[in-house]
């Protein structure tokens, strides 16, 4: 029996009964932009990155199921101009210095600025203060760079069952907390292999000591763009 | 405008570390085909003080103080195409991050409680242009046309994009080019 189908940009993407527009995009080798979503997690629809428009309606591509012959819309002038748009707040809202981040070639967020071809953060930038966390001995925290996608709060809450991570406040009072009394990183029994340790898409959670160990040109997304590393053969732990 | 006439480019390095020149002057023999298109106004490269009408005036570095500002809206008023080059002009870069500082505390820090300094206070000399309380990325301050990031942009980058602007094309810089380190 053939797989139902529904359209992605004028293509044709099979899918299975329950399957996410992203997921399935994903299995036939076609890229939605993402940065909150993550394959060993359910969606979390915070990052709004993979918008998609169907049936002239946006809808967050990793939480809305696909169903037979839906036209999707999403590697379009539109979409990625709203794309580059959400890009451009997530730049000014935080501290986003990539020359001198241990990140850069490495994370997402940057990649994608990359691939939408974000030239300029264009809004005014908050600058807000936030101060680093160096107090584990293994694990430095930068909340400058975080963009809330709570990837760490959850991998630390449901893979290492530690809950180290929260997310505080509301709004752009939000901010990333340590779960201890102290709000120090030290105070807690997090460690350098935990599955929150490795999972940050931008530079918030660095293991101390193998900064910069990458040279430039060699790093993950000066060898190839996010589209074709984030499809499934490659995606791993990053 | 007649074919031969040639265009004219200014530059500048507000808050910025000359880098993005040094890049500049790294498009190597490319520097000729660049000399027979164009002739420099303002530049660290003419060290010319004011500027006249331009076609382009490429702008690095971000706004850190009064000077920067006035000069800043000249090169806006000036030039009919104005470029961000580089990070600190987009978006602060190393500068900016001060921003978070007082700026008073700064200077003091600077100038009045480092041991071995003569005189303990903050330079008030008139020519020296203010602070401003934080760096600016300069679309905060002006209208900008085109931004063409790197810290500093690749000399490669640097040419693909003039090339681009003296075609008459609108700037654009490929994948393994376009970089914000």
């Amino acid at each position: 029996m053939s797989r139902s189908t529904f359209l992605l940009d004028g293509q044709s993407v099979p899918f299975d009964d329950g399957q996410m527009i992203l997921e399935a995009a994903r299995a036939a080798g076609r890229y939605i932009p993402h940065l909150c979503w993550h394959p060993d997690f359910p969606p979390h629809g915070s990052c709004k990155l993979c918008v998609v428009k169907v049936a002239g309606r946006h809808v967050s591509a990793c939480a809305t199921p696909a169903r037979a012959g839906a036209e999707v819309e999403s590697d379009t002038p539109e979409i990625n101009t709203e794309r580059r748009t959400l890009l451009q707040m997530l730049f000014v809202e935080g501290n986003h210095f990539c020359p001198a981040c241990e990140k850069s070639g490495d994370c997402q967020l940057q990649a994608m600025a990359y691939d939408l071809e974000m030239t300029t953060p264009r809004f005014r930038h908050f600058f807000p203060d936030r101060p680093v966390d160096a107090s584990h001995p293994e694990v430095l925290l930068d909340f400058n760079r975080c963009i809330y996608c709570e990837l760490c709060v959850r991998a630390s809450r449901e893979q290492d069952g530690k809950a180290v991570f929260a997310l505080t406040g509301r709004g752009i009072n939000k901010k990333l907390a340590v779960n201890a009394e102290s709000g120090r990183l030290a105070d807690t029994d997090f460690a350098a292999d935990d599955k929150a340790a490795r999972i940050c898409p931008v530079g918030v959670i660095l293991k101390k000591r193998v900064g910069f160990a990458v040279p430039i040109g060699e790093r993950t997304y000066d060898r190839a763009p996010l589209h074709e590393v984030a499809l499934p053969k490659s995606e791993g732990d990053t | 405008m007649s074919p031969s006439r040639k265009l004219r480019v200014a530059t500048v390095s507000l808050a910025g570390c000359f880098g993005c020149h040094m890049s500049l002057l790294d498009i190597d023999e490319h520097v000729f085909a660049l000399l027979d298109k164009v002739e420099l106004d303002r530049s660290p490269l003419t060290d010319l003080k004011t500027c006249g009408p331009c076609d382009i005036g490429l702008v690095e570095g971000g706004v850190c103080n009064s000077e920067n500002v006035h000069v800043l809206r000249e090169f806006r008023a000036q030039c009919k195409t104005l470029v961000a080059m580089g990070a600190c002009a987009i978006n602060g870069g190393l500068p900016a991050q001060r921003n978070h500082l007082d700026v008073g505390q700064c200077l003091s820090a600077v100038f009045q409680s480092r041991p071995g300094m003569d005189t303990a206070e903050v330079p008030d000399d008139p020519e020296l242009p203010l602070p401003l309380d934080k760096v600016h990325p300069i679309h905060e301050v002006v209208r900008v046309d085109y931004f063409l990031p790197g810290c500093p942009p690749s000399g490669e980058a640097i040419w693909q994009f003039i090339s681009d602007l003296l075609a008459g094309r609108t700037p654009r810089v490929s994948y393994p080019l376009l970089h914000f380190d």
